[in-house]
């Protein structure tokens, strides 16, 4: 029997269209602009003032610069993850590939608190860090541990796909007309892959600027060293202050978003360069 | 051949859907509306299962009929929030009284002379501030001038987001207030305090955490209960590492209650919610609160239970001259004594 489907990209007010509306208004658009309005209270001068508190200010810094380090590290570290588990076989492998999506599942609350006992003075690790001096537990470093922790697997499993999909015949060919494993990796299949690691890379970063949970644990939250952006939000809210909490979000959600286009723009351009 | 599925035949199913889904929302109202909420914040929820046994063993058997208290915990401040918010509880019992007038004055759920409804200005228990440090006590600390001198670690929530954290502050803002007798030196001094401490956890569970399991400081600043809590825990898994110490003077941390009357009455609670909470005040309400180690407001159990609670000078927070409104504005709203500290560091 001949199944017929509807063509593609033709429109049809049809019921999938009105769920999909009515899910999305409900769940991400009425919330984002119940923000813009919450914070549009206080009017723009209210959120430049919110901004010039010197506290406020070293949050965002301390926030963008940690969510920057982890990205950079989640780059390499999600690629080379991606790279083992595609293209190696070992025993465990499967069970390594399911581990990875726990950052995704755990409540990064309990991840939060078994890093930092781990690296905290007393912990396993951070008790050898602390016989040469180094503090783990809260300090920027911790933060930028957690970080990588909850945002490598979208790494891995943005590129992972593209590495599986990568032909064979490409690398061989490359190889045939003299090309060193250097310049293959780095001629041929790098741009193959770009597209992908920035995706998933754009994705951790955005992921860690607002991550709260795991953070608070390990950072210390001292104002003005360890005390993240999001952290900054909970305490207006405890104190009532809606106004400023939503204000201090929106700039959050606006950098973020400005930082996705520009990865996004990126990963475009890659990919039409490619094809 | 039929293309797609006829209309006709969707809109039958989709009412059947809509209809199911109604009438699962009435369920769920009725269900809700026959329940009991009670709202706290995180040190008491050990404390008030066992009241909420007591309590509804006594309502059975004078008024024979059965129902269920719900608890909600968590910091006191987001519990003041949830119920401003819509949360539907019928009492709520938090650890100051700032949370409770936010809740009055911002959602018109609590009558504005709440304080006036219950004995003792509707403050059933209450706690102090003391400090729990290593066993035998290397850094020698007694009193809070031995916490400000260069080189111990004090360990205390941020009272930025906790409410129990603020009257850590405060204990420590009102010693210093008294003994020096200027607001300049009290605020120096609480400078000095919160240079020395090197982690602010977000609640005061996260600070006992940080200090008791994970090792990190010399000196927590905790509450009371919180502090005999953690000693009793250490007996029961066999350890000894751990000693109270109390100061020469501390704040009367003082926990209020009350019934949430505009929820409890909608909800045709009030009853149950006014009988509840007067059941804090009876002998039996008190014996069971101070066997979880907050003091009990009632003269003969304080007096039986006067071995646990040490009697320390204990000052209120009107002695320092302040409402939790004034001490909200001048300590801890943005660009208050607070902030500053960290601004000039």
């Amino acid at each position: 029997m001949l199944i017929e489907t509807r063509p593609y990209k033709k429109i049809h007010f049809g019921i999938s269209l009105g769920l999909t509306v009515f899910y999305s208004s409900a769940v991400v658009i009425i919330p984002l602009l119940g923000l813009f309005i919450h914070s549009l209270g206080i009017g723009v001068s209210g959120i430049l003032e919110v901004f010039s508190d010197e506290r406020i200010r070293s949050a965002l810094f301390l926030s963008f610069s940690v969510g920057i380090i982890s990205a950079i590290l989640n780059l390499f570290i999600g690629f080379l993850f991606a790279w083992v588990l595609v293209r190696y076989n070992f025993p465990f492998k499967k069970l390594l590939d399911t581990l990875i999506d726990l950052p995704f599942t755990l409540p990064t609350a309990v991840a939060g608190i078994a890093l930092t006992t781990i690296y905290s003075q007393k912990g396993i690790i951070g008790s050898y860090f602390e016989t040469w001096g180094i503090k783990i537990a809260y300090t920027p470093i911790g933060i930028v541990i957690a970080l990588v922790f909850i945002g490598f697997p979208f790494v891995v499993r943005t590129v992972q796909p593209v590495i599986e999909e990568l032909p064979k015949e490409l690398e061989e060919s490359a190889r045939c007309l003299g090309a060193t494993p250097f310049q293959t990796f780095y001629k041929v299949l790098l741009p193959e892959l770009w597209p992908s690691i920035l995706a998933g890379t754009g994705m951790a970063f955005a992921r860690s600027i607002g991550e709260y949970g795991s953070v608070v644990f390990i950072s210390g939250n001292i104002p003005g060293k360890t005390e993240i952006l999001p952290l900054l939000i909970v305490t207006k809210l405890e104190q009532y202050e809606y106004e400023k909490a939503t204000s201090i979000a929106l700039v959050m959600l606006l950098t973020s978003f400005a930082f996705m286009f520009l990865i996004n723009l990126l990963q475009d351009r890659a990919s039409k360069k490619l094809s | 051949m039929k293309k797609f599925t006829r209309i006709s035949t969707i809109k039958p199913t989709i009412s059947a859907i809509l209809c199911i889904f109604l009438s699962l929302g009435a369920l769920f109202t009725v269900a809700a509306d026959s329940t009991f909420l009670h709202v706290s914040f995180d040190p008491t929820r050990e404390l008030y299962e066992e009241i909420n046994k007591s309590f509804l063993k006594q309502w059975k058997e004078k008024k024979g009929s059965e129902f269920a208290i719900q608890q909600s915990h968590g910091g006191s401040g987001k519990q003041a929030r949830a119920v401003i918010d819509g949360l539907d509880a019928d009492v709520v019992s938090l650890a100051l009284s700032y949370d409770i007038d936010s809740i009055s004055t911002k959602s018109g759920l609590i009558d504005a002379n709440w304080q006036k409804k219950l004995p003792n200005n509707s403050v059933p228990y209450y706690s102090t501030i003391v400090f729990l440090v290593r066993k035998s006590n290397p850094k020698k600390i007694k009193d809070w001038d031995d916490i400000v001198k260069p080189g111990v670690s004090i360990i205390t929530p941020n009272p930025k987001t906790g409410g129990g954290a603020r009257w850590n502050y405060l204990a420590a803002y009102g010693f210093a207030k008294r003994k020096y007798k200027s607001d300049e030196k009290a605020t120096a001094f609480i400078k000095a305090l919160f240079k020395n401490t090197s982690v602010l956890d977000t609640g005061a569970r996260g600070s006992t955490t940080t200090f008791v399991q994970r090792g990190i400081g010399d000196v927590l600043i905790t509450w009371e209960n919180e502090a005999k809590l953690s000693l009793d825990e250490e007996k029961r898994s066999g350890k000894n590492t751990l000693e109270v110490v109390y100061p020469s003077e501390s704040i009367k941390a003082e926990t209020p209650v009350a019934v949430v009357t505009k929820t409890a009455t909608e909800k045709g609670n009030l009853e149950k919610a006014t009988t509840y909470l007067e059941f804090l005040y009876t002998k039996e309400g008190q014996s069971i609160i101070s066997k979880h180690f907050f003091r009990p407001t009632d003269a003969a159990t304080a007096k039986a239970s006067a071995k646990e609670f040490p009697n320390i000078k204990l000052f209120s927070l009107s002695d320092l001259g302040e409402t939790w409104d004034s001490a909200q504005k001048k300590h801890f709203a943005d660009a208050g004594v607070f902030d500053a500290i960290y601004k000039t560091q």
